[in-house]
């Protein structure tokens, strides 16, 4: 198969699980009609590909894809957008968050099918030209990671934390669930962002450079 | 993930019929749904996304209580002030479950019809009379540390590892559905899930093709809402024994009270008779003790969940403590 995708073999189920990389490469750019009914070969379901619209940083991108495909696989095979990590693939350590209507979701849990149309915001999106956002910002200065595998999501994540608890939203550590706008004090930045694990255990750093942000602009 | 067909709802008419073919699956937030589709444990040929269906509405009923849409996000539903304000029990019930990022995503209607996680139902590897009928359980002689001690079979010991239901039953919910037929129904929340017995596949009394449209609360109930949650680490993780409790207490005795309990059994735990032993009773250590009893009747330890028998004990004790605190 060419960089295209133009081929004229039979892809099985089997070829495109095995290497989703192939998947990848027939629907990135071109999308040939010889990838628009592609047959199971030991499934009774054929793989019937969907056209989805995904509103990512701003740009439009028109994309053919496996209904199978999740958000976190079309933004990192389709679009080449790779800030989004995937961890784990099942939604328990946060590396693939993103920013769905400013809300923050695991990305490897929803299907991009099921999000036509609608904003995406990745950690790509988050800069101003070279000027970085202030979360990015706080992060390198308080030095919040060591591998930097979880990075994008925690910061991502703290994103969608910090405008969660700009509406006045409550955690499970708020003592007072009547109160209109509870302070972010360390406990309840800790309990708000135990979405994202951070295996370098770069917790101190991460709270540091959140509480700085929390205090500036974003 | 095996290969599926995708439909967008756009009624729920469309929903409903869609739903009732064979191997169809409603996904809404899809947390658990997906999850389970790339082990492989669950294996729908199409999905119908009821995303856009406008179910998303918390509304007051004539009566005084609150109708929640379906698709309400958990973490909305936590943050309405009307539930904050009256059912805090179900908001703090909700804020203990999973994460920030999987409460954006999950819903009402979907947290209701989560599956366990029991390991042996994820590990496709292993016999489970959930997963696959007839072909055996591996948590009876297996590592059982998270499973039931009330309500199992010799079929299952899985335990609804739900939280928000386990407050909505506290508070006496109601669940309401429609099916293809239009048909509606509300089905109260301690009729809605089943125990395991000879068929630990059907979790539910949905019928095919039945689906949620709305949980209903009927007023909130006297006295102070708690939610306990006693888990392996303080964030991000499942109950191992969690309580519910709305106690309405003044001068050292207890007028009413309801305790419901989460990760002791198949679903949301709750013993009428023990609640009703609160009535008028001091509220001392040994009324405490005597409610655990009442509750713990019938409880079975299978070895690694041993441990949940004293745990419960203490929980409801010190719960029980708290709400009655003058």
């Amino acid at each position: 198969m060419d960089d295209n995708g133009h081929q004229d073999i039979r892809i099985t189920r089997r070829t495109v699980l095995e290497s989703g990389t192939v998947t990848a490469a027939f629907l990135l750019g071109g999308f040939p009609q010889v990838a628009l009914s592609v047959e199971a070969a030991d499934t009774e379901t054929a793989i019937t590909p969907i056209r989805v619209e995904l509103q990512v940083n701003g740009l439009l991108h028109r994309l053919t894809l496996d209904p199978r495909t999740t958000l976190l696989d079309a933004l990192r095979e389709h679009l080449a957008l790779t800030g989004s990590k995937k961890g784990c693939d099942h939604g328990q350590c946060g590396a693939c968050t993103v920013l769905l209507g400013g809300r923050r979701i695991n990305s490897c849990l929803t299907l991009a099918a099921m999000h036509d149309g609608e904003p995406i915001t990745t950690i790509e999106g988050l800069a101003d030209g070279d000027k970085l956002h202030p979360l990015q910002a706080a992060f390198i200065e308080h030095d919040g990671f060591q591998c930097g595998y979880c990075t994008s999501g925690q910061i991502c994540s703290a994103m969608g934390m910090l405008s969660e608890s700009r509406v006045g939203a409550p955690s499970y550590v708020t003592e007072n669930l009547g109160e209109a706008q509870p302070v972010l004090t360390d406990a309840e930045i800790r309990e708000r962002m135990s979405g994202n694990i951070c295996r370098c255990a770069a917790y101190p750093n991460i709270l540091a450079a959140i509480k700085q942000a929390a205090g500036a602009p974003t | 993930m095996k290969a599926f067909t995708y439909e967008r709802a756009n009624s729920l008419a469309q929903a409903a019929t869609a739903s009732t073919e064979p191997g169809a699956k409603i996904i809404a937030g899809g947390t658990n749904l997906l999850d389970l589709m790339k082990l492989q444990v669950e294996r729908p040929t199409h999905l119908v996304d009821i995303n856009r269906l406008p179910l998303d509405k918390i509304e007051d009923t004539p009566e005084g209580g609150l109708r929640i849409g379906a698709m309400v996000r958990n973490s909305d539903l936590a943050a309405d002030q009307r539930v904050r304000q009256r059912y805090g029990v179900l908001s703090r019930a909700l804020l203990a479950g999973a994460s920030a990022q999987l409460r954006n995503k999950a819903t009402t209607g979907g947290n209701l019809l989560q599956r366990t996680r029991c390991y042996y139902f994820y590990d496709v590897t292993k016999p489970c009379n959930k997963r696959d009928p007839g072909s055996g359980c591996a948590a009876l002689e297996g590592f059982n540390r998270i499973h039931a001690i009330l309500g199992a079979s010799d079929q299952c010991i899985a335990v609804n590892p739900s939280d928000m239901a386990v407050a909505m039953r506290a508070l006496d919910a109601q669940v309401e559905t429609v099916d293809a037929k239009n048909v509606t129904r509300a089905i109260p929340i301690a009729e809605f899930h089943r125990l395991p017995g000879n068929t630990p596949e059907i979790e539910t009394t949905l019928k095919r093709g039945e689906m949620i449209t709305a949980v209903t609360l009927p007023p909130p109930p006297k006295g102070k809402q708690m939610y306990r949650k006693v888990r392996d680490r303080a964030s991000y993780a499942f109950a191992l024994v969690s309580v519910a409790a709305v106690v309405d207490a003044a001068g050292g005795s207890i007028r009413s009270a309801r305790i419901a309990f989460g990760g002791l059994a198949p679903r949301p735990w709750r013993v009428t008779t023990a609640e009703e032993r609160l009535i008028g009773a001091p509220a001392s250590e040994k009324t405490f003790d005597a409610v655990a009893s009442e509750v713990l009747d019938g409880a079975r330890g299978r070895g690694g969940n041993n441990f949940k028998i004293p745990l419960t004990r203490r929980a409801v004790s010190a719960v029980l403590a708290e709400a009655t605190l003058t």
